[in-house]
Formats: structure tokens, C-alpha cells, sequence
């Protein structure tokens, strides 16, 4: 079976995306500590601020383990604000980030509302295996403040006052501003396709068809 | 491509139920919340709420067991008010797998506990509950707190730009001379509220016709429509709710009959 480790740096709620990775087909396991990580695919989930969010990974040496898996070219999907701290520097309390992607994180300053919370739409620039089976212009669900506004490796673009990038892909790194967890039957196919690509990677079998978990 | 505006059941929760009768007759236990839930969600809610209305520490256990079982299986926002009176208590509600909580007469009573859980789980995981009487003797609306039970003085309008300045990322707001009346939203005071908040504001109390979510969304400025008895009755589908908002012109994501 495929495992998935998502990381644990003490934020909030890691029981959706584990069921749902579940649903997708996976067996998740937690990693809270810097050490090996025996798994197919790597999952940063998180929401809340990003200053704290580093502060969190930088105090359990999480950093330097994303890091390096992200440096050995496996598997990562970053959802949220495990998408954001991929990046640069982020305008939300002016801090750095892990610097793995070029860009920054800004506030969409011109959002009717914020944050931005609700079902929102997709618009797909490029193909990619994690977007198998998914419609251009499918509604995933929202919850942030902050966005990168675009750059390379762009899959999917949305809209909310500002255009800003919603799903990111550069080699074996993915990650989506929105939440595939909380995304009904979408999301779930979303999880399931990165599922797929880590088994891939690890030359195991494919993950259980979408079609038996949605 | 535009932010949808959402349709929210509502379930009341007591000692492991969903209390105010369903009339669901096909489904095997339409008491069992998560099996309550996942039903709107393939019918095509945008998001959960659950509140647990007893919130007794001894139930708190079987209420939790109840988001946690909700979590494994419900695969949609799910946001879950009462009970919460304390920093570990909301860590508690999120690890079960809520993805936001709500606050009501805590906030009130302790407006730095909003700050603290915004800090601690950001904003967007802090919805603050706010109960609003229109007063009899002058303009506006009043906070009342304890279920309606306690009035407090406080202009709800102003309190809910002073929940919203200490954190809360969401706004629930309930007209108590609405709330089961089945008479409509009360627009006047979902736009009093929508107008002085940066936040998004969910409409609650009076629902009946499709023409009240219309109204609540269009003339509210509410983003969010929650409703209870007039789904679980069986009076109106989800479907029924977004079918209506979508011919207005308010742009909703595909209901479960559509997809």
C-alpha cells in the first residue's frame, strides 16, 4: 500500500486530510520529528499563519526534512499554507520562507472579503497528472488571506478581487492554495491522483480507482 | 470564476443525536449526525455546522466521538459551536476533525479568548456566534446570550465589528426574532452587519422559501446561508435553495443533482 506522511507541526486539524488520504487509498503515517521519513509522498497541510507556521517546522528541524526530501526530487504536495511555504518570503509578518520556489506570498488586498472562505473555482493553464480526471473550472474549497500572485510552474489560476496562482507543480513539488480535504468528491480524486504519482515514484501499483472512494 | 455564496445545514446535537426530528424515512438512522451530514453533502451543502446544544463536560466525550466519526467520512467544511470555552477546548473539537469553531456567549463574556484562538489556530478557524434581538425601544439589534436566554446590553453591530477587529474570520448571525418563525432572514441587520465587517457573514434564523436565501445573500450581503428545520424537515432540498439562488444571478457551486 502507498504511504503518505503528512507533517505535524502542531496546527490545527491533520484528521480530514488523513481520512481523506485514506479514502484516496493511502496509509498515512505522522511525522512530528526531523528523522527518516519511510514514505512514497509527502503532505504539509496547515493553516494559520505563516510566521508561526515556520517557526513550528524550524523548532522541530521539520524545515531541513522538507527540504530534503523536496532536494531528492520525491513527491510533495503542499495544501494551504504548506503550498506558501514553498516560497520565498511571505508580506504576512514580512517572514522568509523556505525559499524552494521563486516568488512571494502577498495579501489579496483587493478581495471584497477576507479571508477568503467558500467554494471557488479552478481555472487550469496546464495538464498535469494531479489534475486527472478533474474538470477545468471545478469548484475547490477556499480558506486564506494570502496567495502567491503567480510565476513558473503554474497549473491553475483563481480569482477573488485579484487573480492568484491555486494549484503550483515544478517537478515533483505540487502544491494547492485550496483544501482537496474539504473539497467533496473533487478534492478526494485531487488526493487520490497525488497518491497515484507517489506510488509511481516509488514503483509500487497504483492507487484504488477514485471511482471506489467518491 | 467567483466565490460561491454557501448553503449550510444546520444540526442540533445532543447526547450523540441530532434532536428536532428529521424526515428522512429512507435513510437506516436519520438520527446519527454524520450520517445526517453526509447526506446534505452529496445533496450538495457547502459546509457542516453542528451545534451541540446540551455542551455538558459529561457529553463531551460522546459529542466529540460525533465530530471525529463526522470527520472520517464527511468530506466538507464542518464547523462546530458550543462547549468551547478555552484554548485546549477548542484544540480538543479541531483534532476531532472541525475545521472551525464557534464561539457565542463566551466571546462575549471573554473577548480575549477570540484572540487567543485566532492566534493560536488563525482566524479562519474562529467563527464568533453572535444572537441579535431588535431592541423594543430604540434602533438596532441587542446580543442576547445563553441561547436567548440573557440579554447583554451590547449593540450587536458593534459587537460584531469588535469580533471581527479581535479575530474572528467569520461571522454566524441569528436573529432570535426570526430563529424558527420560518418568516425569512432578517436582512436589515445582516446588512447592518455586513456593511461595518471585513469578514464574511453567514445568515441564520427565519429561513422558509428559496426567495429568504435570495434575500439574505442579495439585500443581506450574507455569503453564507445557514438553515436547519427547513432541510431537516424535508420542506425545502439543498437543491431547491441553490436552483433559486443561481436564477437570481447568485453564483452557487453545482448541487448534488447536478453533478
Amino acid at each position: 500500500m502507498t504511504t503518505i506522511a503528512v507533517v505535524d507541526y502542531g496546527a490545527g486539524n491533520l484528521v480530514s486530510i488523513e481520512q481523506a488520504l485514506a479514502a484516496a487509498g493511502a496509509r498515512t503515517v505522522r511525522l512530528r520529528a526531523a528523522r527518516p521519513v519511510e514514505a512514497d509522498g509527502l503532505v504539509v497541510p496547515g493553516v494559520g499563519s505563516a510566521g508561526s507556521a515556520i517557526a513550528r517546522l524550524a523548532r522541530r528541524g521539520l524545515d531541513a526534512t522538507i527540504r530534503s526530501w523536496v532536494d531528492d526530487g520525491r513527491p510533495y504536495l503542499g495544501i494551504c499554507l504548506g503550498l506558501q511555504l514553498l516560497f520565498e518570503s511571505s508580506e504576512e509578518e514580512d517572514v522568509r520562507l523556505l525559499g524552494m520556489l521563486p516568488g512571494r506570498v502577498v495579501r489579496l488586498a483587493s478581495a471584497p472579503r477576507l479571508p477568503h472562505i467558500g467554494w471557488n473555482q479552478v481555472a487550469l493553464r496546464e495538464r498535469h497528472a494531479l489534475f486527472d480526471g478533474i474538470e477545468d473550472g471545478t469548484d475547490f474549497y477556499f480558506v486564506h488571506s494570502y496567495a502567491v500572485a503567480t510565476g513558473g510552474g503554474v497549473l491553475g489560476m483563481t480569482e477573488y478581487g485579484v487573480s492568484f496562482a491555486s494549484a503550483v507543480a515544478v517537478g515533483s513539488v505540487a502544491g494547492v492554495q485550496f483544501h482537496p480535504e474539504r473539497s467533496g468528491r473533487d478534492g478526494l480524486r485531487l488526493l487520490a491522483n497525488f497518491v497515484g504519482i507517489a506510488a509511481r515514484a516509488s514503483g509500487r501499483s497504483a492507487a484504488r480507482p477514485v471511482e471506489e472512494v467518491a | 470564476m467567483t466565490l460561491r455564496v454557501r448553503v449550510i445545514p444546520c444540526l442540533d446535537v445532543a447526547a450523540g443525536r441530532v434532536v428536532k426530528g428529521t424526515r428522512f424515512v429512507d435513510l437506516v438512522d436519520e438520527g446519527d449526525p454524520p450520517t445526517l451530514a453526509e447526506r446534505y453533502a452529496r445533496e450538495g451543502a457547502d459546509e457542516i455546522v453542528y451545534l451541540d446544544i446540551a455542551a455538558t463536560p459529561a457529553g463531551r466525550g460522546t459529542f466529540l466521538d460525533v465530530v471525529e466519526r463526522t470527520a472520517r467520512r464527511v468530506f466538507i467544511p464542518l464547523t462546530v459551536g458550543g462547549g468551547v470555552r478555552s484554548v485546549p477546548e477548542m484544540r480538543a473539537v479541531l483534532r476531532a476533525g472541525a475545521d472551525k469553531v464557534s464561539l457565542n456567549t463566551v466571546a462575549v463574556r471573554q473577548p480575549a479568548l477570540v484572540r487567543r484562538c485566532a492566534r493560536a489556530f488563525g482566524s479562519q478557524a474562529v467563527v464568533v456566534a453572535i444572537d441579535a434581538r431588535r431592541r423594543a425601544s430604540a434602533t438596532g439589534w441587542e446580543v442576547v446570550v445563553r441561547g436567548g436566554r440573557e440579554p447583554t446590553g451590547l449593540d450587536a453591530v458593534a459587537w460584531a465589528a469588535a469580533a471581527a477587529e479581535l479575530g474572528a474570520g467569520e461571522l454566524l448571525v441569528t436573529s432570535m426574532d426570526r430563529d424558527g418563525t420560518r418568516s425569512g432572514f432578517e436582512t436589515d441587520l445582516l446588512r447592518a452587519v455586513s456593511d461595518v465587517v471585513p469578514v464574511p457573514v453567514i445568515a441564520s434564523g427565519g429561513a422558509a422559501t428559496p426567495t429568504d436565501f435570495i434575500a439574505a445573500a442579495r439585500d443581506g450581503g450574507a455569503t453564507g446561508l445557514l438553515a436547519a428545520s427547513v432541510f431537516h424537515r424535508g420542506l425545502l432540498a439543498i437543491d431547491d435553495v441553490k436552483d433559486a439562488l443561481a436564477a437570481a444571478g447568485i453564483p452557487v457551486r453545482a448541487s448534488g443533482r447536478a453533478a
